[in-house]
């Protein structure tokens, strides 16, 4: 170790340092924002926040659902639907070869993870976008597994709650990946006519054919911090209007002063929010099952009563 | 070289032109040449049959473009009778990349909406190129909620490089325009039938592409993205962009293959900008057919046949359940 590196303080020396007794991989992350080094177990603790400037990084779509959900009983829907190769898409690489890469970098079958499970107690289904998976792009697999989420919602009478991080649609499905616009976008007509709540959670990045079709549908439109969230790329609009693009466009503040979203929520108060959002829309609901309930009971103390009174009745 | 030709067509904008100069001599100069000119008209078709016999995917994704392509106003004067246009979103503003109105398809009420580009510079300009923005979204849902209203089929006509990528448009919500168009499509309780007359390109042009047919003129493409940005995200250079046209399959012929169509219009020899009169006539016949199919359907039969086809789009595998 050189004089200048012994003067560096140990607990940020931790990058490039492939020497004996540096750090375990793994054990400190860097945030992307402040560049703060962190220590992970206490990242984690915060939620994958950075404690130092409140950026939220990006997550995958199984922490997500782990953090969110109650702990147990969660059950994965459309868990084997995989994705095919329509078009025999190669350009410098196969569409095969990427999906398989991606399918062992992330353990993930494609890049929409839906589960039923419990918020608080409260029964619903919830899917999260995995933008580690060819940038959480939308194809064939991510629109069946969120219809199937919404038939789950329908069929057990739950909010459905989904969390976004996008670049768009999938390229090399071509069309059928931007029909997943029309798709995913259709059955959330079912959802909206059974009168359950659908909450759109959108997290950094949503953008493309994902942000204009379920992104931007939900009940209410949620965003996290500081996430990018529009239509067309900043890079596609700046070469388009050929002028700088104003501060903070395109990000969740941005799009909360427009119009475009209900609130921003922070990570880390996002189960307490939720929850509290879904008891008061399913109050209505949530009458009318306690009644249904309290009436079946009186039912069954009636049919009681009518078994034991059957003898008199023969009299 | 003349413009208003592709370069794949220059040969047979070159026999032309001497058609039309042979044609002055035989006038100027009061005499017979016909059969000289006869000749060269054979020549010329020949000649036309033998390059559109064998286009490439490219080649179709220019004509698509062509400049002097048909746009839904051309249609809308050789199709339909009694137009009157309507404007405005009633919220923000008149988008004149879309073009919504009332008319009548042989003598039958009808809600038209399509995408318009302009032919100048000036109303190149005007109409944006053809790229809406969220107003002409909303305008064009709020001609179909009319149309609802009124018992009147929808017949859109697609040819949009795609939605605006602006400030203006991004701050309107051009996300949510989009989405909204698509919800309510799918449950729109009138029948709606969708055609891409030139260029499909993307959620610009699937936010008024959801309904109950989806038919495609010869020449036009239908694509997730432009070849030229598909060719600059995954081949890292626009000059890719007939590699990505290939490999998108944006055709009609490589659609109907996905199985995503009801029906190809054909287009007349040399392109549907070579005869505006004969696609139009055919399309014409296709839309009159297609409305009729689905007027003699009750509406809760469409709607449920509409919802089974949108949740049909896909092909995944499944297994080791």
């Amino acid at each position: 170790m050189s004089w200048f590196e012994k003067l560096i303080p140990s607990t940020i020396r931790t990058e490039g340092s492939n020497k004996k007794g540096a750090v375990p991989e793994g054990l400190w992350n860097k945030c992307p924002s402040c560049n703060a080094i962190l220590y992970n177990t206490e990242l984690e603790r915060n939620f994958s926040v950075c404690p130092k400037c409140e950026h939220h990084m990006r997550i995958s779509a199984r922490t997500r659902l782990n953090m969110f959900l109650d702990e147990g009983g969660h059950e994965e829907i459309g868990k084997n639907v995989k994705p095919v190769d329509p078009l025999r898409f190669k350009d410098s690489k196969k569409y095969k070869d990427r999906v398989t890469q991606a399918q062992k970098q992330t353990k993930e079958n494609d890049a929409l993870v839906v589960m039923k499970g419990q918020l608080k107690g409260r029964d619903i289904v919830a899917a999260a976008f995995d933008f580690g998976f060819m940038g959480g792009s939308m194809g064939s697999v991510v629109g069946e597994k969120f219809v199937r989420g919404i038939n789950k919602s329908l069929e057990l009478g739950v909010p459905f709650i989904v969390f976004t991080a996008s670049g768009g649609a999938r390229m090399q499905e071509s069309l059928f990946s931007l029909f997943q616009m029309a798709k995913t976008s259709a059955a959330l007509t079912k959802l909206s006519e059974a009168g359950l709540p659908y909450i759109s959670f959108m997290t950094d990045p949503t953008m493309g054919g994902v942000s204009a079709s379920l992104a931007m549908l939900g009940d209410i439109n949620v965003a996290e911090p500081n996430a990018l969230i529009g239509f067309a790329g900043p890079r596609v609009i700046e070469q388009t209007v050929r002028e700088k693009l104003p501060e903070g466009f395109q990000r969740s503040e941005f799009l909360q002063e427009h119009g475009a979203i209900d609130m921003i929520i922070d990570r880390r108060e996002m189960r307490d929010k939720i929850a509290a959002i879904l008891a008061i829309l399913m109050a209505g609901r949530d009458a009318i099952a306690q009644r249904a309930a309290a009436d079946t009971d009186l039912e069954v103390i009636a049919e009681a009563d009518d078994a034991g009174h059957q003898p008199d009745q023969e009299d | 070289m003349d413009l208003k030709f592709l370069d794949f067509e220059q040969p047979i904008a070159e026999l032309e032109a001497k058609i039309e100069e042979l044609r002055n001599v035989e006038f100027d100069n009061n005499i017979n040449i016909s059969d000289a000119i006869k000749q060269l008209e054979d020549r010329s078709q020949a000649l036309t049959e033998t390059i559109f016999t064998d286009l490439s995917d490219w080649q179709i994704s220019q004509l698509s473009r062509h400049p002097g392509r048909p746009y839904t106003l051309d249609y809308v004067e050789h199709i339909f009778t009694d137009f009157h246009e309507l404007h405005g979103d009633r919220a923000y503003a008149d988008d004149p990349a879309i073009i919504c109105g009332l008319a009548r398809l042989n003598g039958e009420s009808v809600m038209v909406i399509g995408h318009q580009k302009g032919r100048d510079t000036k109303e190149k300009i005007y109409r944006n190129f053809g790229m809406p923005r969220p107003e002409g979204y909303r305008k064009a849902l709020r001609m179909m909620k009319m149309a609802e209203r009124f018992k009147m089929p929808v017949i859109c006509l697609i040819d949009t490089p795609g939605a605006y990528p602006g400030i203006g448009a991004e701050e309107r919500g051009q996300s949510e325009a989009i989405a909204r168009n698509l919800f309510e499509m799918a449950k729109l309780k009138t029948p709606i039938i969708c055609t891409i007359i030139g260029e499909g390109g993307s959620g610009g042009a699937l936010a008024i592409g959801v309904g109950d047919r989806l038919i495609m003129l010869e020449y036009s493409t239908y694509s997730v993205i432009s070849p030229e940005g598909c060719a600059s995200i995954l081949w890292k250079s626009a000059d890719k962009s007939q590699l990505a046209a290939e490999a998108m399959g944006i055709t009609s012929d490589r659609i109907r293959e996905q199985g995503f169509l009801d029906e190809v219009v054909r287009e007349p020899l040399g392109g549907g900008h070579r005869n505006f009169k004969a696609i139009a006539s055919n399309l014409k016949e296709a839309l009159a057919r297609h409305m009729h199919e689905l007027k003699s359907v009750p509406v809760d039969t469409m709607m449920e046949r509409r919802y089974q086809r949108i949740m049909n789009f896909g092909v995944f595998e499944e297994s080791g359940k």
